[in-house]
């Protein structure tokens, strides 16, 4: 079955649900109704023969209506060809029903739309951050999020907000004073200029307080 | 008289299955390897649920390595996100470029010379035989052959000599570019590729002849981490793993890019899915990849190496201090960077580790909108628990270097 037939048959299993497919440089992309993405994907998998779910992965489109989006990259093996579903999830109700009934490979994919966006995905099995530690508060994918990052406690750790101060422009929390010497010279990312470094290699008793 | 008793052997996921079942099982222990396990291979934790001896379940924890790099591209021009990709799978830093430069491309929907795409072949199968000798040489060392380590990885410097010939660095080679590469091939590096090619299969050999057959290195291999080809696409694992279980599918094949449609070369395919057909995959695409290499090497075309569109390439510099277009050309790059069409791509490559996939989602200008990495090393991880179930603890180390992954990739 090759990919038009594929989304023909979409489109009378689904109806208004399957948006017109949209092609760029070759890729075909339908967007499908929020409620409808499990149905689509089993039927896709199963009568189709989409048998790979090869990439999911969330979008911010901050300053849109509605501002997030699921994108799934399906594959055939059998016909060798993709098709990406587009879901669009509102920022008040951002839930999107989870395929990992269909494709248990969609595990890591929706933990990490969910760690990075903040989408949930209801029926999946162990929704939890993945790439963040647990208990971080930040979504940092999404666009209001600073790529200079925001201080958050690591608790019970060396390292915290307390022992840690930010780069210049507020490079993230992970830059820890400099210790030796050397280590000042090597570290780019410092507050001072390097007069000032040099200045204060030359009188190493104005010690900053940390 | 004698008296017979019939035993039941049965295999030991079975034999698991049944511990867990029989209400007289001992409690259960949790276990913590990683992150600074050097089996692990860099920074994965694994929490092992035992029962003695045998791994009852197991939880894969990633993100040690996490530094934002999807975040980080969405900040910066594509061309500047380029040293990025060398950081993804540090293994094979060549062939992330010549992925990522050919993800870039079909957004702006452009060609390059096929000069550049033979040197990129070269590149990403270089590459390929970099990062499968350190999987090998670290997998036999994991099993307790530790000459193997450094026959691999007495091969492996005279890849980084070629890829410091190529590129000027060893390991961040950051080679290519939007649209073409930094520089042409240097006519060094010709000489240096055929005695290579020409040493090599012998290399090979000698690593074969000390573990293929190798009493110690089979039973600790054979049957164990068995994943089959139904897990393996349910999982949507690619790469050696994928093929290691038996399914025919090689991006190089199925959708060539970079003129692979070229080259003659077969694709190896396991039969079982255990850790020893992943193995023997991986042996023979290094042999597979001196083919292509030779091939490559052979009928490299003549020809400019970049496309010739000024406003995505920087043009050329006595051409930018001497004349104003130019001029104009190399400030918007670099500034702006190239301006690509609004909408969204994905395009995959088969990476050493499996398919290496950027997926842009481009709103027009100079920096991606949204640019996701689908890391094959994030995916194959996944199949870690179903392969480990049942089998011993000393098993893992096995499995996980079965596996071939890098968490500078899985954690991106």
């Amino acid at each position: 079955m090759n990919l038009q037939k594929a989304i023909d048959r979409l489109k009378v299993r689904l109806g208004e649900d399957v948006s017109a497919p949209v092609e760029f440089r070759g890729e075909t992309t339908v967007t499908i109704a929020r409620e409808k993405i499990v149905v689509a994907c089993e039927f896709l998998k199963k009568e189709c023969g989409f048998d790979m779910l090869t990439d999911l992965s969330g979008v911010d489109n901050y300053g849109e209506d509605p501002r997030y989006e699921v994108d799934y990259l399906l594959y055939s093996l059998a016909e060798k060809c993709h098709l990406r579903l587009k879901v669009r999830v509102s920022e008040d109700d951002m839930i999107v029903d989870s395929v990992t009934g269909i494709w248990r490979g969609a595990d890591w994919h929706e933990r990490e739309a969910f760690d990075m966006f903040g989408i949930r995905f209801r029926g999946h099995p162990n929704l939890k951050r993945i790439i963040m530690w647990e208990g971080y508060p930040y979504h940092p994918l999404r666009k209001d999020f600073p790529v200079a990052g925001i201080a958050a406690d690591l608790p019970e750790t060396a390292v915290n907000a307390d022992t840690v101060r930010s780069a210049p422009m507020l490079g993230g929390p992970f830059v820890p004073t400099a210790g030796t010497r050397s280590s000042i010279r090597r570290e780019p990312r410092q507050y001072d200029t390097i007069a000032e470094q040099d200045e204060k290699l030359a009188h190493p008793t104005k010690k900053e307080p940390v | 008289m004698t008296t017979q008793h019939e035993m039941e052997l049965i295999d030991s996921a079975a034999r698991a299955q049944q511990a867990m079942d029989d209400e007289l099982a001992g409690e259960k222990m949790i276990i913590n390897m990683g992150p600074q396990h050097p089996s692990t291979h860099g920074v994965l934790r694994v929490v092992l649920e035992l029962d003695g001896e045998e791994i009852v379940n197991c939880w894969p924890d990633i993100g040690y390595l996490h530094r934002g790099d999807e975040k980080i591209a969405e900040n910066m021009t594509y061309t500047q996100f380029i040293p990025y990709t060398d950081r993804l799978d540090y293994l094979a830093p060549l062939a992330n470029n010549v992925t990522y430069a050919y993800a870039v491309e079909k957004l702006m929907g452009m060609d390059v010379p096929p000069r550049c795409k033979y040197i990129r072949v070269i590149c990403a199968e270089l590459a390929r035989i970099s990062s499968h000798l350190l999987g090998l040489g670290s997998f036999g060392m994991d099993v307790g052959a530790m000459t193997i380590f450094l026959y691999t990885f007495r091969e492996r410097e005279k890849i980084h000599d070629m890829a410091e010939c190529i590129s000027g660095a060893r390991f961040t080679t950051s080679y290519t570019r939007i649209g073409g590469l930094a520089h042409d091939m240097p006519p060094e590096l010709e000489p240096m590729l055929r005695k290579f090619l020409k040493e090599f299969p012998a290399a090979v050999d000698e690593v074969d002849k000390l573990l293929t057959r190798n009493r110690i290195f089979c039973d600790r291999t054979r049957g164990i981490g068995v994943l089959t080809k139904e897990d393996a696409i349910d999982l949507g694992v690619t790469g050696p793993c994928l093929r290691g279980s038996g399914v025919d599918w090689d991006i190089r094949k199925s959708h060539p890019y970079s003129s692979y449609e070229d080259f003659e070369f077969d694709v190896p395919v396991g039969s079982v899915g255990d850790s020893y057909d992943r193995y023997l995959v991986r042996m023979e695409e290094m042999r597979q990849s001196v083919r292509i290499l030779q091939q490559a090497v052979d009928n490299l075309p003549d020809g400019p190496v970049n496309s010739p569109d000024a406003k995505i390439l920087l043009p050329q510099k006595e051409a930018v201090l001497t004349k104003m277009e130019e001029l104009i050309h190399h400030f918007i790059n670099v500034t702006e960077g190239i301006n690509a069409p609004p909408g969204e791509v994905y395009f995959s490559a088969e990476n050493p580790k499996g398919e290496l996939g950027f997926y842009i989602v481009s709103k027009g200008g100079g920096a991606p909108h949204r640019l996701k990495i689908r890391a094959p090393s994030f995916v194959n991880l996944q199949a870690l628990p179903i392969m480990a179930r049942g089998h011993m603890m000393s098993d893992m180390v096995a499995i996980l270097a079965s596996i071939d992954f890098v968490m500078g990739e899985c954690d991106r």
